[in-house]
Formats: C-alpha cells, structure tokens, sequence
C-alpha cells in the first residue's frame, strides 16, 4: 500500500490526552463529530488543516504515550490522517492503531519538515521524500501486526477468520 | 528454559498463560484470567463486538465492565454510554461495577478477580496497578479488550524486564508515591517503554499491599507494560477472605536475564512533585515549596486507598484546610468509603474542610467534581499532569503524596509534610 500526503509535523511525548482530550471522549462515540477536536490541545487548526486533502502526522520520540483510549487513533482516522510517522510510539496506541487499521511508522523524522510532500510504501518499509528528494527506510511490522492491518484491524480480521488466526 | 539461562517474571507468566516457553521479543497468543473496562472504553468495546458479530462473552463470570470516570453522570451523553453498559452486563452476563462502587483498579484486586500468577487485560491504560500483587495485568485499548472478552486471549509481545532494587529505609513522610515520582524523573517518560518493570528490595518488603499498588499503577507514566512485585507474606495475607481462586504466585528466577536493572537507596528520599505538564517533570519538593495553590486533591487508582486516607486524616486532624482552597477526596471504593467511615478519617476530613464526592476517579479525568478555573493550581495525588487533564488547558497540575497534598491545603501552597513526621510519627 503507497500513501500520499503532506506532512504536519509536531514534536516528542505527545500524549493521548492532547490527541483528544478526556472532556470530549466520554461524550459520546460518534467520532466524526469528535475528531473536530483532534490535536486541539497543540493545534486548534489540525482538523481543518488535514481533513481536505488528509496528511500525515509527524512526531517525534514516544507518540501516544498515556491513555489506552483508542478514540486517539480514531479520531485521527476520521481527520484523515493517513499515517503517523515517529521515532517510537507508546505502546498501547501502537497496538490501538494497527487495531484500528491507521499505519504506524517508527522512522528517522528527523528528515521530515513541516509541509513536506511524502510517500509512504508501506509494503517496501520507505518514506519517499518527495520535496527533498530523499528516501527514509523503515523495518517492517512484524508478521502479526502486518496481518492485522492488512486485514483492515482487528475487527475485520475477527469477521474474517472467526477469532485470533495469527 | 531451551537456552538454559533463568525467566523474569513476565517471561513465567506468559510462558505458563501461552503453553510455550516464552522469552523476552517472542509473540505469544495468551489465555486471559480476566477482561475489565471503564466508561470511556467499554462503550467502545461493546460497539467492536457487535461489529465482530459477537454476541457473548467468553466466560460471563471473568469480564467486568466499571463505571467509574465519569460517574454519576454529569451529562447526557454519559448517561447514554453508560445504559450501554447496562444493557452489556444483562445481555451477556458480564459483572457490572455501577455508580458509586469505585474506580476500576480498586475494585477487580479488592473483590478478587485477579490473584497472583494471573494474565489479565483492561481497557485502561492503568490496569498495571495489579502488577503490586504479581499479577501481569495491562493496559489496552477497547478493540483488543473486545477480542479479549470473546475470545479469551489476545496477543503479546513478551516484554522485555528492567529490574528495580530498592534499598535502604524510607525517611518519615516519605511515601511510595515519592519513590515512583523520582523514578519517573529519573529515566523519563519513555524510560520504560515497551517493557515490563519489576520492583524488588528492603524498601519494596516493608511497604503496605497499598502502598506497593501506588508503584505499580505509575509504571505505565514511563512506558511500561506492567510493574511487577513478588507476592510475600503480605500480599498472601491481603488475599485472605477474596479471591474465587487460590493464588498461584510466581517468583522470578534468580538467574533471570534484565534488559537494565538499577538499585537505588532511597534512605535520603525527599518527598516529590511532578510539575505542570509532564509526569517526568519531576524535582525535589525543596524547589517548589510556597507555590500557591487553589485546590487539592487526594483519590484516584494511585492514592485513594485506605491508608492514603489515613496519612491526609492523620495530618488534617484538629486543622482546617486553607480558605482560599478547595479540598476534593474521592475514596477508590465503597468498601474504602466504608472503612475510611469506620477509622474516623471520613469525620476528620470533612470537619476540616474536604468535599468528599462518590468513590471513582474524581476530578482526575477532567469529566466532573472539581474542573479547575483557568490559571488555577492543583496538588494531586493522582498520576498524570497533561494540560487539559483536570478539564482546563488553562490551569495547572502538581503530583504529590497524599501527605504533601494535606500539608499544601492547610497552608494554601506546596509545603513539605515532613514537619507532620518528626519522631517518625504524626
């Protein structure tokens, strides 16, 4: 699968709790109408900015830290966000957006700016920079996680298959 | 044991849970002894059920559902998702912890659903406060907890352990809250990420089951998936009288293999505070001491226990809480409530000035009882301090002990509780 899209670009340790706060999430579980609050916490904007034409997030060190919510990755789907892209994640949001069929990639973002036009081939592990005209190489996710997304998360895998076939 | 060097205690539980011989880096499909979830996540889990075409839970009697967050609810929209709750727990079966029983953390070890050796999972980031009675329990989100409760399994990295020993003695008012806090400053917020920590040591032995779960609850504020002690004579004694099943404790190996193992002495700890807006903000009490605060708070799966009510009650008795200050406390449980009631701590603190609201989270999760006014400052003893948690990106939160937090609403500012503890008593 090849992605393609603009990077936004933010910095280490952002935390479920900015991605979408607690006073939001327990009000319902429509989350189209809550993903308007997604990242307002360090970006009152990133929902208008990425909704258009979508994007994606990048971060730095240990993205998704805190919270198990999995209204995180959701309500960065239903922004549009196509992939988050940082040097690690915490590790419930990691399972929560593979689950949630939203791509994780652990990469070197250093050689991201803001703005950047990327392309992301998940299948070949390497961000394609398109603006500057460089490639950024990724390891693959593991078989299980690589299944599970594929399939679409987790849900679908367990429509597919029945129960757990990994 | 095929390559012949000794297991962590995560490696025996996943190994034992699995049918394989589990190592750190291998991925196991584990039996769960027990899938819980909280109001702002089982909603969601029950939704990703229905979306398997799941229509029961694996086994009725270990899946619970807890309504604690946001609890009674303040708002239409919760009192909606928790009737999804309702209707889950009469559908299928499953235990259903209703308003005023107590936060989520509290209540699955107090009323013995978990018991040490066990392999569990809950839609909460905080679930590895269990860790404290050697259970390997861990946070996930509400899609693995859905795939839990049909399935009773789930998937898993076995992680990799860092080990803590902790010698010396804790100084008079100094509190396990302050060895977690110093921890976190120390190897940050990602210190600990994607392992599972394991608390050992003279200073571990001599703290309370209550004191040793405010450890384990934090391990997840530096990443990691579980924090683990042996269960010893005390944690065996605490079981007595709770529990369905009998405790089947598992003790690492001695020859166990650690990704990192520290000891620290922690005969010199000062009490600590975590700063606005990071858990690993952390600094000495001496550095923040005289910052004005407007409220306090003492509650939460970190400090809403028993005995925490008791150090706040045993400084708060025959003082008054600060008139510029609001005092919250939210007891972890019913059962807290009603021992809390029976010591006399429940009359102390309200006669000083405490606003008691329904055990559960409280204010910690910025849904209800005491969202703070903007360019406000908290002192909390719960376990986070992001912007926005308390409900106002515009206020301020510092994390202490639940002495530090009764000795700042007495003075109105962060004050050190020692001088509470001089002969080592109240």
């Amino acid at each position: 699968m090849k992605l393609s899209a603009r990077a936004f670009k933010y910095g280490d340790d952002i935390n479920t709790d900015y991605i979408i706060s607690g006073k939001y999430k327990f009000k319902s579980t429509d989350m189209e109408a809550m993903a308007v609050h997604a990242m307002e916490e360090l970006d009152a904007d990133y929902y208008a900015k990425v909704k258009p034409e979508g994007g994606f997030l990048v971060a730095g060190t240990n993205f998704g830290m805190g919270s198990s919510r999995e209204q995180a990755p959701l309500v960065l789907i239903h922004s549009n966000t196509k992939a988050i892209l940082a040097k690690s994640f915490a590790r419930i949001f990691f399972r929560n957006a593979i689950n949630t069929g939203l791509p994780v990639v652990e990469c070197d973002t250093d050689l991201i700016d803001d703005g950047d036009a990327l392309e992301v081939d998940l299948e070949a592990g390497v961000v394609r920079n398109l603006t500057k005209g460089t490639e950024i190489p990724f390891p693959p996710l593991p078989p299980v996680m690589a299944t599970l997304l594929a399939d679409g998360g987790l849900v679908e895998h367990f429509k597919k298959h029945g129960g757990f076939a990994l | 044991m095929t390559d012949g060097r000794g297991k962590t205690t995560a490696e025996k539980i996943f190994s034992a849970h699995s049918g394989t011989d589990a190592v750190a880096g291998d991925i196991v499909v584990a039996d769960v002894d027990f899938v819980m979830g909280q109001d702002g996540t089982s909603p969601l889990a029950i939704r990703a059920l229905e979306r398997m075409g799941v229509d029961k839970v694996f086994d009725p009697a270990k899946v619970a559902v807890v309504m604690d967050h946001s609890s009674p609810s303040p708002i239409e929209g919760v009192s909606a998702l928790h009737t999804i709750m309702r209707d889950f727990g009469k559908r299928t079966g499953a235990k259903v912890y209703d308003v005023g029983c107590g936060v989520c953390h509290q209540l699955i070890p107090e009323q013995g659903h978990v018991v040490p050796g066990d392999l569990m999972v809950g839609c909460d980031s905080h679930t590895c406060t269990y860790g404290a009675v050697n259970v390997f329990s861990t946070g996930v989100g509400s899609t693995d907890g859905a795939a839990a409760m049909a399935a009773g399994k789930l998937w898993f990295k076995v992680p990799e352990t860092m080990r803590f020993t902790l010698n010396g003695e804790l100084p008079a008012g100094v509190f396990s809250k302050d060895i977690i806090l110093h921890i976190a400053g120390m190897i940050g917020a990602d210190g600990a990420t994607y392992m599972a920590m394991e608390f050992d040591g003279p200073v571990i032995d001599a703290l309370s089951v209550d004191a040793r779960m405010t450890i384990s609850n934090m391990a997840i504020e530096v990443g990691a998936k579980a924090g683990l002690m042996r269960a010893d004579a005390k944690t065996l004694a605490w079981y007595e009288g709770r529990g369905s099943r009998t405790p089947a404790p598992v003790d690492p190996d001695a020859d166990a293999t650690y990704a990192v193992a520290h000891t620290l002495d922690l005969s010199a700890l000062s009490p600590q505070v975590a700063k606005p807006h990071a858990v690993d903000n952390v600094s000495p009490i001496a550095e923040v001491e005289g910052t004005p605060i407007q409220q306090g708070f003492v509650g939460t799966c970190t400090n809403g226990r028993l005995e925490d009510l008791g150090i706040a009650a045993g400084i708060l008795a025959g003082r008054k809480v600060h008139p510029d200050v609001r005092f919250i406390v939210a007891p972890a449980s019913k059962q807290i409530l009603l021992d809390a009631m029976a010591a006399g701590y429940i009359q102390t603190l309200v006669e000083a000035g405490a606003a008691v609201v329904t055990p559960g989270c409280g204010p910690c999760v910025g849904t209800h009882n005491g969202v703070p006014s903007d360019g406000e400052n908290v002192i909390s003893t719960a376990n986070r301090n992001f912007k926005g948690r308390m409900g106002n990106s515009n206020a301020f939160v510092y994390l202490g002990s639940p002495a530090t937090v009764a000795a700042s609403v007495i003075e109105g500012r962060i004050t050190d509780p020692r001088k509470y503890f001089t002969g080592g008593a109240l």
